[in-house]
């Protein structure tokens, strides 16, 4: 059952990825992408990430695509075909993409992963004492780390969007 | 863990989708476009680390915790990138790599 | 007893040069003056002390005056037996050195206080003053060869910037390019002596170079090149050095340019002090000259007799008074010069030796007084040129009087100075060669004649209309001239045989009348021809000079050694061999790296459209790149 779901999640993630790097429409790229998220959100609700999994859906799906929804808003480029690529670099970066594909996935298949070590998956309840534990293990410094680079980039934006017109 | 579904299949899936993300990054010209592929690769990546953590070492939890810091990062990324986009816009009408060249040699 | 302290007699000179020279300014000149000149008293005072302690109470040991070593200090060492020494050395000669140059030195300063005055470069100029005192003192005391090169230069280099003191003159900077160059050519030779003496020695220490028994002697004697042994060649380089900086023909020209500087200068540096430098430096190195290599020693003989007629003759023709002090300096430098080169060693047989360094004494006296005279006129009058001036005996008397006591000195009329030093040279000179003796005793009479010649152009002849009156001069300036004046009267009575030989030994010498009646007679001669020529304004100069015709020419433009070395320098060193290297060095050195630089160029220009900027082109090489990687790393590990 579970594999099947997987499978279809997997077809969903791949077909949608594809597609939103090669719709013409940028509005309809956007979408596709936010369909992707979801996929993936999806996926780390099935290993049992289940606060992962929300993440995604909150901060990718909710919040990062619709600020890239307003940025194509505010572009004005809702209507406009995206220029179509040069065939030619179509071809060589189909042809790289598809090479690295083939490289990665050969190199994968014959690796041999070592055996799992055995434990339980991190709860809810784990992630908020880790999240903010300063004992080994923890992670304090790198959660206040974040906060403050998300604040500067917050500030940084609106200085960088709010200047004046030349 | 998903009974029934391997570690390499899962592995395989992100690959494709990181590809995917490499040629929509060397093809697009548009910078939102681009800004999307980078989400993609940026995905990819995520989707493998929860893929390890969960795989191999269900005990620990650091895959799960470079995965929330990576979606913290991509945002404060978005945040500034859209930014740089607009303000661009608003100072060569347009968000195309190919006519953004005022800094090239 | 103890003659540490003389360390400080060229010391003084310098801390004054370095706090003149820094700290000095042109709010109170004055200051800058007196320290200058308060240092170089203090420096005089210890000369003459140390000169009384050495020569009356301890230099004498066993009836023989001995070299003492009153401080040395290894500053360089290059291996165990060749060190270079910076020390002090007293003997006779360095003694003797040490009283004409604080002498003319302190006289000059206090001169130079009345003539520099409203100068705007007056602290600079003392500054200058002190650090030639210095250079020279350094270079009197020497201890041996290396350390009188240093000083050589450092005097080279003190003329330099006194020469060319008024920079903002072309004349003056020309010049004083003309002395730096020609000196530093003439000490290349002295350079390369230095080295092959102390490479055939072993030492460049003079007591080891000029102990009569000692090896130094004997080495390089072998035949080496072109039939002169090696050591008379580095002898004959070294005198090189001693003819530059003592302007013997045909190092010389610098000597009459050099005359741009201020005069006090002229009078301490190209009259009295540096220029008999190269004299020194011969008479320090005599006894190796006599005995390792005679050949060279005739060599300095030989220059020195051609230079005192050579400059004596165009003394004679020129019109700027300074200039005819000038040559008559490079002729009496000549006389010096001669004297050495005739001289033997010990005894009687010295009396060259002992005659060249009396004459060097009195010289310094009466040549520094004739051309603090002159400056004393060119102060007065504004002018170089003897067509300038005339009749000024009624408008500065202490002027006129001391001049003519220097001219009858340098003339040889006893009982002033120069007759006694001159008689010497010319009694040495007959004992040598008749040859020598001929042309001396001829350049005495020349001296005689152009000295007057000066005397009563300047003194004497028409009485002009001066837009100033002519006014004598203030005490600074007229105090040295009579000091010097008393010094000219007197110091040929000084029985120099007793201290100043080549062996250390006192011998007895007398005036021969004979040769001293010549000398007197034709003196008379030159003064007395001066005077029909010259006393009232006459057409004899003019018909003289019809006479000798292209002569005189020849002689008026100094015989075109100025034009000859133009011609070398200008055409053959600058026009062929200069050009030709400057064409190989820019069209083939200089092509070569052009075109590399070019071929660099090139091909950036051709790749640089790999950075085109496209940030899609660089991501594609890069992914490109990793995969490569990937399947070569995959590929290696099978």
């Amino acid at each position: 059952m579970e594999r099947i779901i997987f499978y279809i999640l997997a077809a969903v993630i791949v077909t949608f990825s594809f597609l939103s790097v090669t719709s013409a429409k940028i509005l309809r790229a956007a979408v596709y992408l936010f369909l992707v998220l979801i996929g993936i959100a999806g996926f780390y609700f099935m290993v049992g990430y289940h606060f992962l999994g929300a993440v995604q859906l909150t901060v990718y799906a909710g919040g990062i695509v619709v600020l890239i929804i307003f940025a194509i808003l505010l572009t004005e480029q809702i209507d406009n075909r995206l220029a179509r690529p040069k065939a030619g670099m179509v071809i060589a970066s189909a042809m790289l993409a598809l090479l690295g594909i083939g490289v990665s996935v050969y190199s994968i298949l014959n690796h041999v992963f070592d055996k799992k070590i055995a434990g339980q998956l991190a709860t809810v309840d784990d992630i908020g004492t880790k999240l903010l534990s300063f004992d080994a293990g923890g992670y304090v410094l790198p959660f206040e780390l974040i906060s403050i680079l998300l604040l500067a980039a917050m500030i940084g934006a609106i200085v960088i969007a709010k200047r004046p017109i030349r | 863990m998903i009974p029934g579904v391997s570690l390499y299949e899962i592995l395989t899936i992100s690959a494709v989708v990181f590809f995917i993300g490499v040629y929509g990054f060397l093809t697009r010209k548009n910078l939102i476009s681009i800004l999307l592929s980078v989400e993609l690769i940026l995905n990819a990546v995520a989707v493998n680390f929860v893929a390890f953590n969960v795989y191999l070492y269900p005990g620990d939890s650091q895959g799960l915790f470079f995965t929330l810091f990576m979606i913290a990062i991509a945002a404060a990324e978005v945040a500034i990138a859209i930014a740089i986009i607009v303000d661009l816009y608003r100072l060569v009408k347009s968000v195309d790599v190919d006519e953004t060249t005022e800094m090239k040699y | 007893m103890d003659f540490s302290y003389t360390i400080w007699i060229p010391l003084i000179p310098f801390l004054a040069f370095f706090l003149v020279g820094l700290a000095g300014n042109n709010k109170s000149p004055k200051i800058w003056g007196l320290i200058s000149t308060g240092a170089i008293a203090v420096s005089a005072v210890l000369s003459y002390m140390t000169a009384w302690r050495y020569l009356f109470q301890v230099g004498k040991v066993e009836e023989t005056y001995q070299k003492i070593i009153a401080f040395n200090t290894t500053w360089l060492t290059f291996t165990d037996k060749l060190h270079i020494d910076m020390g002090v050395l007293l003997d006779p000669i360095s003694v003797m050195m040490l009283v004409v140059v604080s002498t003319v030195s302190l006289m000059v300063h206090i001169y130079s206080l009345g003539y520099m005055k409203g100068d705007p470069g007056f602290y600079r100029f003392f500054a200058f003053l002190s650090l030639f005192s210095f250079s020279m003192f350094g270079l009197v005391l020497a201890t041996n060869l290396f350390q009188m090169y240093i000083f050589w230069e450092l005097v080279g280099v003190s003329s330099f910037l006194l020469i060319g003191f008024y920079y903002y003159k072309d004349s003056a900077v020309a010049a004083a390019k003309k002395a730096f160059i020609v000196t530093r050519f003439a000490d290349l030779g002295f350079l390369i002596g230095i080295l092959i003496v102390s490479y055939l020695t072993g030492t460049f220490d003079f007591q080891t170079l000029t102990d009569p028994n000692g090896a130094a002697m004997t080495q390089g004697a072998g035949v080496a090149f072109l039939g002169l042994s090696t050591m008379t060649w580095a002898l004959i380089l070294i005198f090189m050095g001693g003819a530059g900086k003592s302007a013997m023909f045909p190092l010389h020209i610098w000597l009459p340019d050099a005359m741009e500087g201020p005069t006090p200068v002229s009078a301490l540096i190209h009259a009295a002090t540096m220029v008999v430098a190269g004299v020194y430096l011969v008479a320090r190195l005599f006894p190796l000259y006599y005995t390792a290599a005679p050949f060279a020693l005739e060599v300095v003989a030989v220059v020195g007799g051609f230079t005192s007629l050579f400059a004596a003759i165009i003394a004679c023709t020129q019109t700027d008074i300074k200039r005819v002090l000038a040559f008559s300096t490079m002729s009496q430098l000549g006389y010096m010069m001669l004297a050495l080169g005739v001289s033997g060693y010990g005894g009687h047989d010295g009396l060259g030796y002992m005659a060249s360094m009396f004459h060097l004494f009195t010289h310094a006296m009466f040549k520094a007084l004739l051309f603090l005279g002159a400056g004393s006129i060119i102060h007065a009058v504004h002018s170089n040129f003897m067509g300038d001036m005339g009749g000024l005996r009624k408008y500065m008397p202490i002027t006129h009087i001391t001049f003519l006591i220097a001219c009858l000195a340098i003339s040889g009329i006893p009982p002033f100075s120069g007759f006694f030093s001159k008689d010497e040279i010319l009694a040495a000179a007959l004992h040598h060669s008749t040859f020598f003796f001929v042309i001396e005793y001829l350049v005495a009479g020349l001296t005689a004649f152009y000295m007057f010649r000066l005397y009563f152009g300047i003194f004497w002849g028409t009485d002009r209309k001066y837009e100033h009156t002519p006014h004598e001069s203030p005490l600074t300036m007229a105090v040295p001239l009579l000091i010097l004046a008393l010094a000219s009267m007197t110091t040929g009575f000084i029985p120099f045989n007793d201290f100043v030989t080549s062996d250390g030994h006192a011998f007895h010498t007398h005036i021969d009348w004979t040769v001293a009646g010549a000398s007197i007679a034709i003196a008379v001669i030159g003064i007395v021809a001066a005077y029909f020529f010259y006393k009232q304004k006459n057409d004899l100069p003019d018909k003289a000079a019809n006479t000798f015709g292209a002569f005189y020419r020849w002689s008026y433009d100094k015989f075109y050694v100025d034009e000859v070395y133009m011609f070398v320098t200008k055409s053959i060193l600058f026009g062929i061999i200069s050009k030709s290297v400057a064409w190989f060095d820019r069209h083939i050195v200089d092509g070569f790296m052009n075109l590399l630089g070019r071929m660099t160029a090139g091909f950036s220009e051709r790749i640089k459209g790999i950075q085109s900027g496209r940030v899609q082109q660089y991501a594609f090489a890069f992914v490109a790149g990793v995969v490569a990687l990937v399947l070569i790393f995959a590929y290696l590990k099978g």
